[in-house]
């Protein structure tokens, strides 16, 4: 039995008054136990959304979630919200883009470190304090016991992060959700938070979701990668065959967009042409139809399936890349 | 922290000094005048200039402010001109008064702002929250002595639900030891005078709460969903945790921070609401006092020092709210 199995996530936004918007649409993908999967995509593809939904945090009111998210068996969304509760922070744990807006300014960080320990683990503050101390030694935070006391604002915001990896292993989850963790740091920072990412999933056993729109961090970490377009998954593979053979024209274009050193001065930077904003409802066609230099009649008259590949993958493509790309 | 007091406290020394010239000037300037007032308009005009001599009254003005100052740091602020009574024993009466009325009203206003700002905020939209906005609507703009005589006429003429005027029922013996009549029934056992004195608070309070009520739900509201969107509650509710937790911890410790500011803005309003609501209900305090000083004759001792002591209490307030305020958010601690 795989650790979560998605199936069929739906996810429609619905204001009164406006139109539906399908943010995730029909998203199946499983992640085994201790292993790293990665949600790929660019802004607006509902990778996110998905990861909200997965938690049970989106808004309670204005959305439409259908499907199953079978954690060990057992469906997250039919869930009563208290059992929920009980499980977000300590089965599932999450970080988040921000580090600084995502720690409240004005608690300790020793307590918004202790308070997941007393609320899961049944710990006293005295306790849970000391647990929290040697939790911010684990994740590599100089002088702990001094961060005890501090308030996020005093610590830099590598320090911030590592505070909320810390905050999100402290029940020892067995899975855990990065939201691009890395997108508001520094380069030289954002390398040493997936190396502790890396290195604290390898030795607890974590099985890990890596949402992210950069393809470095994928190659870097991800067993699986699954790349969304428009709320649907539109190729799945293991890491090596997406990097040796992109098949899908959108994930091709992610790839080749990436900037290389070892390029000849003055060439043009790959761009995948158009924005989010060209794409066609995934019921009338290929929602990345319009952008794509692929683009063949069938892709207008309807969507194209999820059809396994030869090398154990999934695509959704009629007229797929044949060519190789140059890894970056 | 300690140099900020300091600070604060030479500030409101300055202040203080600044304003009593102010007042003392205006005072003076106002069209007629204790003398008139106490001869009446058909004084012959040898007796008007006595009793200005008398009173001091023909000094030049700063020689006036100079003895009244001096007399000032020294805690002495004359005697009032309508009863002859020192100014400090008119005050030490009238003060207690006003600040029970005033504590009252804000005890009320942040006691239900709060929670109301809240729960409107967390039903933003549905019937709850347009009722509470609604209802505040009509806090801000029900004028304070209309609402007084509303809820008195209501209440006490066919239903005898509560007294229609007055601190405490006549014939009830009590001991003053703070000049605060619910506390001094308290302190001296005496708790039928607590129960009498509480009974006679509710509707004055009600009536000066209305205002800083309304606007303490506004802002809690505002602020609450401020901070519903912030992403450390999206991260407090992915650690798992309880309700009462995050509201308390994360949800209100970082929205009140607001709804403090304004408590001590509101102090103001407070003050001058009081002074309506004390004509309504005839409650003997300084609001009274300072309409009975008015209209009885510019009694410029009393007004003067009712003037300097509701700025006093104004800046004093407001000094706590900005210590508080270092000591809820860590962020402004530093300096």
């Amino acid at each position: 039995m795989s650790l979560l199995d998605v199936r069929d996530l739906n996810v429609v936004f619905q204001r009164r008054g406006e139109r539906p918007f399908t943010a995730v649409d029909k998203v199946s993908f499983t992640v085994e136990p201790g292993q790293t999967v990665g949600l790929v995509g660019e802004s607006g593809c509902g990778k996110s959304v998905t990861s909200l939904a997965i938690m049970g945090l989106l808004p309670k009111r204005g959305n439409k979630v259908s499907g199953e998210v079978l954690f060990e068996g057992a469906d997250l969304l039919k869930l009563r919200p208290d059992d929920m509760r009980d499980r977000r922070g300590r089965e599932i744990g999450m970080i988040f883009q921000d580090p600084l807006s995502s720690l409240n300014p004005v608690i300790p960080i020793g307590v918004q470190v202790a308070e997941v320990l007393e609320r899961h683990q049944g710990r006293d503050r005295k306790q849970a304090l000391k647990e929290a101390r040697e939790l911010l030694d684990a994740v590599g935070i100089p002088d702990p016991e001094r961060r005890l006391t501090e308030y996020p604002h005093q610590i830099s915001g590598g320090m911030r992060q590592r505070a909320l990896i810390a905050i999100a292993l402290a029940c020892k989850p067995r899975l855990l959700i990065a939201d691009e963790p890395t997108t508001a740091l520094d380069v030289t920072i954002q390398a040493q938070i997936l190396t502790l990412l890396k290195q604290l999933v390898d030795e607890t056993g974590t099985a890990l979701i890596m949402i992210t729109h950069d393809l470095g961090v994928v190659a870097g970490l991800c067993d699986t990668v699954n790349v969304l377009y428009g709320g649907k998954v539109v190729e799945r593979a293991e890491r090596h065959d997406l990097f040796a053979r992109a098949r899908h024209p959108y994930t091709h274009g992610l790839l080749s967009s990436v900037p290389r050193l070892d390029s000849p001065r003055g060439e043009r930077l790959h761009a995948i042409r158009g924005s989010v904003s060209d794409n066609i409802p995934w019921t009338e066609g290929c929602a990345f139809a319009p952008r794509c230099d692929n683009v063949v009649d069938a892709c207008l008259e309807g969507p194209p399936p999820l059809e396994p590949t030869a090398t154990g993958g999934d695509l959704r493509c009629n007229n797929p890349v044949q060519e190789e790309v140059a890894v970056p | 922290m300690l140099r900020v007091i300091v600070r604060r406290l030479l500030q409101l020394v300055v202040t203080l000094m600044a304003l009593s010239a102010l007042i003392f000037i205006w005072l003076r300037n106002l069209p007629g005048g204790p003398v008139e007032a106490l001869l009446g308009e058909r004084a012959t005009p040898e007796r008007r200039v006595l009793l200005t001599k008398a009173l001091g009254y023909d000094q030049p003005i700063l020689v006036q402010y100079g003895k009244f100052m001096q007399k000032v740091v020294s805690g002495d602020f004359g005697n009032s001109i309508r009863t002859g009574d020192p100014v400090t024993e008119v005050l030490s009466r009238a003060f207690p008064a006003t600040i029970e009325l005033a504590a009252a009203a804000m005890i009320i206003a942040v006691g239900l702002g709060v929670p109301l700002g809240y729960l409107a905020a967390r039903h933003r939209g549905r019937i709850l929250d347009n009722l509470t906005i609604a209802g505040t609507l009509l806090g801000i703009s029900i004028p304070i002595f209309f609402l007084g005589y509303l809820l008195k006429d209501g209440f006490t003429q066919n239903i005898h639900w509560f007294p229609p005027s007055g601190r405490l029922t006549t014939g009830i013996d009590n001991t003053t030891v703070t000049g605060f009549f619910v506390l001094d029934g308290l302190l001296t056992r005496e708790f039928d005078v607590t129960a009498d004195a509480l009974w006679h608070l509710i509707l004055p309070a009600v009536t000066l709460a209305t205002i800083p009520l309304a606007v303490i739900v506004r802002i809690t509201r505002a602020s609450v969903l401020d901070v519903l969107n912030e992403d450390y509650v999206r991260t407090a509710e992915a650690k798992g945790l309880r309700h009462r937790t995050i509201r308390g911890r994360h949800i209100l410790r970082n929205a009140l921070l607001p709804v403090v500011t304004t408590i001590g803005l509101q102090t103001g309003a407070l003050l001058s609401g009081a002074v309506l609501t004390e004509k309504v209900y005839n409650w003997g305090g300084l609001g009274t006092l300072i309409t009975d000083s008015i209209s009885g004759g510019r009694d410029y001792p009393v007004l003067q020092a009712i003037i300097l002591l509701a700025a006093l209490v104004f800046v004093v307030v407001n000094l706590l709210v900005d210590l508080s305020y270092a000591f809820i958010d860590p962020r402004v601690r530093v300096r």
